[in-house]
């Protein structure tokens, strides 16, 4: 993952994916938003590559004039959590597995309606992986991920 | 004070030190024009905003200052986008003020309306869009510093009409300067002492040079450093004129035209100390294969250079003229002498592969293109300055005029931008009024902004233009000829205007030679011509550029001619 303070301005966003697409680096999952200080906003972006690759992206940030840090963390000193939004088809035959497999995996429910349900999962990147793989041959219906919130 | 917005422009154009500007006016910047109107910043007015953009970007190169453009919205800001990504290739510190539609129809598809901050994010090194008048005065400032600090670049101000109308208190203040080199990049003198304990062990080491040092105006601490060491220097096509080409040590331009004896030299050396150039393709061939025997070490003042195309053995962040001045002072501390043996044996070396293949051509009935820049040479006595359009003309340009002074060869090296090189001439000549400046220019590249005629006539700018003209866009033929069978699909131009006439029908000089002998007659006439002249030299049509590296191979692979 990497890690961007950058200045709250308008099209900060667009400049840093704009270095992205423009060198042929991808963007997995992004996430951005104010910090304590309203003027600094935190960016994060999910992306792989080799230890080459992830250096050239961060030089290339660097130089961005609204960027103030990059840094690549594979783990964060305080954790990283991702949040994931459920929806479930609710039928006769999947009720209990279901209520058990929300319980087991410490989801909360949002809404419940007689044919479906939205959960919400938060945890690690692989707990929600693994929370996906169980829910989706139990009636997933839909599903939204954040990107990635760290400290 | 309270000020109008296109006031305070002006006003902070002239704290910044600007005293000429480049522009086309239009509706969204009636306000700065009308501003203008009173003379206090000299404009000159082009005939198409990309000339306005590339005007700029020689003056510039050729002064060492910001270079400024002023063009209105729509089609005015993205007709300047071709000069903006030239300027951002090759590094050049230009600022671009575009008018915009009022900040209420930003975003409505307004008449000559173009989200130009969206379209120049990635070839601008920074722009802005000015949406309160409070933020004017200060952008200005930023987009100066931002433009000329570290690695220099263009940078875009976006300006909506409203602003340039809306009124504010304006309070005079000096321009930010970047602090100076020798502040701002403290030198790492562990790392410094390893670059002379690498000098000391090499056997075979050669310099390369790229336009870093041109930008870093390290050029006198570069021949100190040369001459203290004593190692053959080589250049990039942007380094031209970093070191001194009639040096004895200079090995001329290395990559896919270099010469023969700098591509063997830096394919067989030991070490390679690179200084401000970036392993551009058109240097290095075949990239596995280049230097593959040298240790690399590479002072350059962008970290994202270092490391990106080529792995290098010693990478230095810092500027180049306060790096070599402190290698210098240490060489000077330690006393260092060359190892004379080893030197000579190399040198030595070198005159061999020199002797094997000069830069040559062959004459004959017709006019040489080579012949032509040899003479502009000899009449010149160097001195002039040069601009280049692109293609062979850019190539013997490069090779056969030789330069001894930075900022004297203007080019676009990066982007490889047609038309480029009748405007920057205007800038350059614009920016240095006392000197000789010849645009050498392709019957191709030369139409892609012919308009500006008007410009250098309008205003007297004595620009002498040498129109290489074979008929055909010669390096495109060029590589038909020897990898497309000689299918020339689309490259022959032969329906070219007659630019005697032309020139004559703008108003300026024109003048044409047939025959070699005409050559040298027909250029002393041109540049002892006052005013603008065109120079028409019917050269040889399918004359090419040589030595040539093969495509995808390395350098040391090379065609010497047919």
């Amino acid at each position: 993952m990497i890690k961007l303070i950058v200045d709250n301005k308008p099209d900060v966003l667009a400049r840093v994916a704009g270095i992205f697409s423009g060198r042929g680096f991808n963007i997995e999952s992004v996430t951005a938003n104010i910090t304590m200080d309203p003027n600094i906003t935190k960016i994060n972006i999910g992306t792989t590559g080799d230890s080459a690759t992830v250096t050239k992206i961060q030089n290339q940030l660097k130089k961005l004039v609204d960027v103030r840090q990059v840094s690549y963390v594979r783990e964060t000193k305080f954790g990283q959590r991702e949040m994931a939004l459920i929806r479930l088809k609710l039928t006769e035959k999947n009720k209990n597995k279901v209520e058990k497999a929300i319980e087991d995996l410490n989801c909360r429910v949002i809404t419940r309606k007689s044919d479906y349900c939205v959960i919400e999962a938060t945890g690690t990147e692989e707990e929600i992986e693994r929370a996906l793989k169980h829910f989706e041959p139990l009636g997933m219906e839909d599903m939204s991920r954040s990107g990635i919130v760290a400290l | 004070m309270k000020l109008k917005g296109a006031q305070i422009l002006i006003r902070s154009l002239l704290d910044e030190g600007v005293d000429t500007i480049f522009g086309y006016p239009g509706g969204a910047v009636l306000d700065i024009y009308d501003e203008l109107h009173k003379g206090k910043l000299k404009h000159i007015l082009v005939r198409h905003e990309q000339a306005a953009a590339h005007a700029a970007d020689g003056y510039a190169r050729a002064s060492g200052k910001v270079g400024v453009c002023l063009v209105t919205s729509g089609p005015g800001a993205t007709n300047t986008v071709t000069g903006i990504a030239t300027a951002y290739m090759d590094s050049i510190p230009i600022v671009v003020f575009t008018g915009q539609v009022p900040t209420a129809f930003i975003g409505s598809d307004a008449f000559q309306e173009a989200d130009i901050t969206g379209i120049t994010r990635p070839c601008t090194k920074h722009n802005f869009i000015v949406r309160k008048v409070e933020d004017l005065a200060r952008t200005v400032k930023d987009a100066f510093y931002i433009a000329e600090s570290g690695r220099p670049g263009p940078v875009l101000v976006d300006l909506p009409k409203d602003v340039m109308q809306a009124e504010t208190e304006y309070t005079e203040s000096a321009p930010l300067k970047p602090g100076s080199p020798d502040t701002m990049y403290v030198p790492d003198v562990e790392a410094l002492n390893h670059v002379l304990d690498m000098i000391k062990e090499a056997k075979k080491p050669v310099i390369m040079v790229g336009g870093g040092v041109i930008l870093g105006r390290a050029s006198d601490e570069l021949r100190d450093f040369v001459n203290k060491v004593r190692i053959p220097v080589t250049h990039t096509l942007m380094g031209i004129g970093a070191f001194p080409g009639t040096d004895p040590l200079s090995l001329g331009m290395l990559g896919m035209h270099g010469t023969y004896y700098a591509n063997m030299a830096v394919t067989d050396c030991d070490l390679l100390i690179t200084i401000g150039a970036r392993f551009d393709d058109r240097v290095t061939g075949k990239i596995d294969a280049f230097a593959s025997n040298a240790k690399i070490i590479h002072i350059d003042i962008d970290a994202a250079s270092i490391n990106k195309n080529v792995l290098v053995d010693l990478p230095i962040v810092s500027d180049s003229k306060s790096t070599l001045r402190q290698l210098n002072k240490m060489l000077e501390q330690n006393h260092f002498t060359t190892p004379e043996k080893e030197r000579k044996a190399w040198l030595d070396q070198i005159d061999d592969w020199k002797e094997f293949a000069p830069l040559s051509y062959s004459t004959g009935e017709n006019i040489k293109p080579q012949y032509v820049i040899e003479t502009l040479y000899k009449l010149t006595k160097g001195e002039a300055i040069i601009t280049t359009e692109v293609g062979q003309n850019q190539m013997w340009a490069a090779q056969f005029y030789k330069f001894n002074h930075p900022n004297t060869f203007l080019t676009s090296g990066g982007l490889g931008t047609m038309g480029y090189g009748f405007p920057a001439a205007i800038g350059a000549q614009v920016a240095l009024p006392d000197k000789t400046v010849v645009d050498i220019a392709g019957d191709g590249s030369i139409q892609m902004n012919i308009q500006e005629l008007a410009t250098v006539v309008n205003y007297n700018i004595p620009v002498k233009v040498v129109i290489l003209n074979n008929g055909f866009l010669g390096m495109v033929r060029q590589w038909q000829e020897l990898f497309y069978g000689k299918r020339y699909s689309h490259t022959n131009i032969s329906q070219v205007p007659d630019f005697v006439r032309l020139a004559e029908a703008y108003g300026a000089v024109g003048l044409r030679a047939m025959k070699p002998d005409e050559v040298e007659p027909t250029l002393k006439k041109g540049l002892d011509t006052p005013g603008p002249v065109f120079m028409d030299f019917a050269v040889d049509p399918e004359e090419g550029v040589y030595p040539m590296v093969n495509p995808g191979a390395p350098i040391s692979d090379m065609s010497l001619g047919k």
